[in-house]
């Protein structure tokens, strides 16, 4: 949103294709609309979104919902389907901001129905008002703590928070606390989630060991290890975070260059301070890129709108580094909390790399942990070379839910960086398109 | 099992087919969500054991949520608005391509 309106308000024809109903991405999801929980539940930094999305409605930027972009190409032709009908649109700058998505959760049981991730819970609370009272909520990050507190405020039960975070993260962390006292604002926020929770009486466990889900057919009971016992908790809903991580699906199939990110264990997208990718004329911004958060993105939002206008001729490069040089300032101070809360809230290995063989890896085909590992021990120097074996990532989700299992799976079996192994490779289209569509294609705008 | 957190109103008034099940939704709602409200959490089979699977992330992402709306296939429940009228059935293991 923030990008759209600077380029707009600089004269830029701009179009904006959301795949959503509405603009605010996942963490502003429903802003606009009417049947979501309200701020007095969502809290003051959601209500920001509606600034953005009013912003961007009076920017004269172009906005088409419920449009599912499934290419860019280099050349920057974006290939987009709106109700069902694809067309080709070229644009002479474009600027990827495809946000995050959480990170795979590999523990037993995590694909039975009714186990979900808590940016879930989030969705059906801020767009649909739906809450499911009674639920275990479980993991590390920040993201954990605030759907707890969310679902507090709106009076929801919660049966528990497992807190998986493992003790000897705050001491790694602790390093980093200087920095991040910095934004001490955001860190009393955090603290002040927690005393919230467990004020209203809902259990906060921490030092949470492994964890597994049982059910038939549908989930029905956490099973949690601590202090080396065992636990059992019944619940129709489990919602499981460890974090967020970039969705580099489309800068993948666009031909971006990505780097391992050792300090978040996810890949980061390689751009200059300005957000240009290895593309020249393709631009990316936000958690798309490497997780910031919201304020963050906006912040790189505006920075690549103005590279962007001086890519296309419309901005001199002197003003675009005198009205950037704030905006760089401002995205700095938001990133300082940062390598704190990499540092403490890095997911444990075994919820990053299953122990039980059992435990599927990917989804959609069904692949486990122990066909990772017995494929790996055939040699195998990449996921690609893994994914032709025994097909994990070839499933409709593109390797969204088990690239980074994989990879890191690969990693160990290999005894290499992540870095080093590699991503699926992935191609367009990244959503599904049907041979209808394509065959119907009307020709570039 | 989820439900509204505020008191229904009248903009319950969209209504839809589920296996022969009439389910209500708000408008703005999407299909995943409505079956979620609907306390539907097993909405479709896997393609290679038959194995019960439902919304995972709603937003797109983990393709969990596909079911079959007015006789099309692989759509994801969760980037779908509910249309009042609609027909929405579960999406059981493989596609049978009709010859």
């Amino acid at each position: 949103m923030a990008a759209a309106v600077t380029a707009a308000e600089a004269g830029a024809k701009v179009l904006v294709l959301d795949e959503q109903p509405g603009p605010g991405g996942q963490i502003y999801r429903g802003i606009e609309a009417p049947g979501g929980a309200g701020d007095t539940v969502l809290g003051v930094e959601y209500h920001h979104g509606r600034t953005l999305s009013t912003a961007l409605r009076n920017s004269g930027a172009g906005y088409l919902p419920g449009a599912t972009v499934w290419q860019v190409s280099p050349q920057r032709e974006i290939g987009v389907s709106v109700d069902g009908m694809a067309r080709i649109i070229t644009a002479d700058a474009v600027i990827i901001a495809t946000g995050a998505m959480e990170r795979p959760f590999p523990v037993p049981g995590w694909t039975l129905p009714g186990v979900m991730s808590v940016g879930a819970a989030q969705i059906a609370l801020k767009a649909h008002g739906l809450g499911a009272p009674d639920a275990v909520f479980v993991g590390t990050g920040p993201l954990l703590y605030l759907i707890a507190h969310q679902y507090v405020r709106a009076g929801i039960a919660v049966k528990a928070v497992l807190d998986t975070t493992p003790w000897h993260r705050y001491l790694t962390a602790a390093p980093y606390l200087p920095g991040a006292l910095l934004a001490s604002r955001q860190l009393l926020k955090g603290l002040g989630y927690m005393r919230a929770i467990r004020q209203a009486g809902v259990p906060f466990i921490k030092g949470v060991g492994s964890i597994s889900i049982a059910g038939n057919g549908t989930a029905d009971a956490i099973r949690y290890e601590k202090s080396g016992h065992l636990h059992e908790l019944a619940a129709d809903h489990i919602f499981v975070h460890q974090g967020v991580v970039p969705n580099v699906n489309l800068t993948r199939a666009t031909g971006c260059d990505h780097l391992w990110n050792g300090a978040q264990e996810c890949w980061r997208v390689v751009a200059d301070t300005w957000g240009e990718t290895s593309l020249a004329g393709i631009f990316a911004a936000g958690d798309a890129t490497h997780i910031g958060g919201a304020l963050a993105a906006e912040h790189e939002g505006r920075l690549a709108a103005l590279a962007a206008l001086t890519h296309t001729g419309r901005l001199d490069p002197s003003v675009r580094n005198n009205r950037g040089a704030p905006i760089h300032q401002a995205l700095a101070r938001e990133m300082r909390l940062r390598p704190f809360l990499d540092a403490l809230f890095r997911p444990p290995k075994v919820h990053r790399v299953p122990a039980d063989d059992a435990t599927i890896v990917c989804r959609c085909e069904e692949v486990t942990a122990g066909d990772i590992r017995r494929t790996a021990a055939l040699g195998c120097p990449g996921p690609n070379q893994l994914k032709s074996f025994c097909r994990a990532g070839m499933g409709p989700c593109q390797g969204r839910l088990c690239s980074l299992t994989v990879t890191e799976m690969l990693a160990e079996a290999n005894n290499a960086t992540p870095g080093a192994v590699g991503d699926y490779r992935r191609r367009p289209p990244v959503k599904p398109l049907t041979v209808g569509e394509l065959a119907a294609l009307a020709g570039p705008d | 099992m989820f439900t509204e957190i505020t008191a229904a109103d009248n903009s319950t008034n969209l209504a839809f087919t589920f296996e022969g099940r009439m389910i209500e939704a708000r408008v703005g709602m999407t299909v995943a969500a409505a079956l979620l409200a609907a306390g539907e959490v097993a909405t479709r089979e896997t393609p290679i054991s038959g194995n019960p699977r439902g919304a995972y992330c709603l937003m797109g992402v983990c393709f969990e949520c596909l079911v079959m709306i007015d006789g099309i296939a692989n759509q994801q429940g969760c980037m779908v608005l509910v249309r009042d009228g609609m027909n929405v059935s579960r999406q059981l293991g493989v596609a049978v391509v009709s010859p």
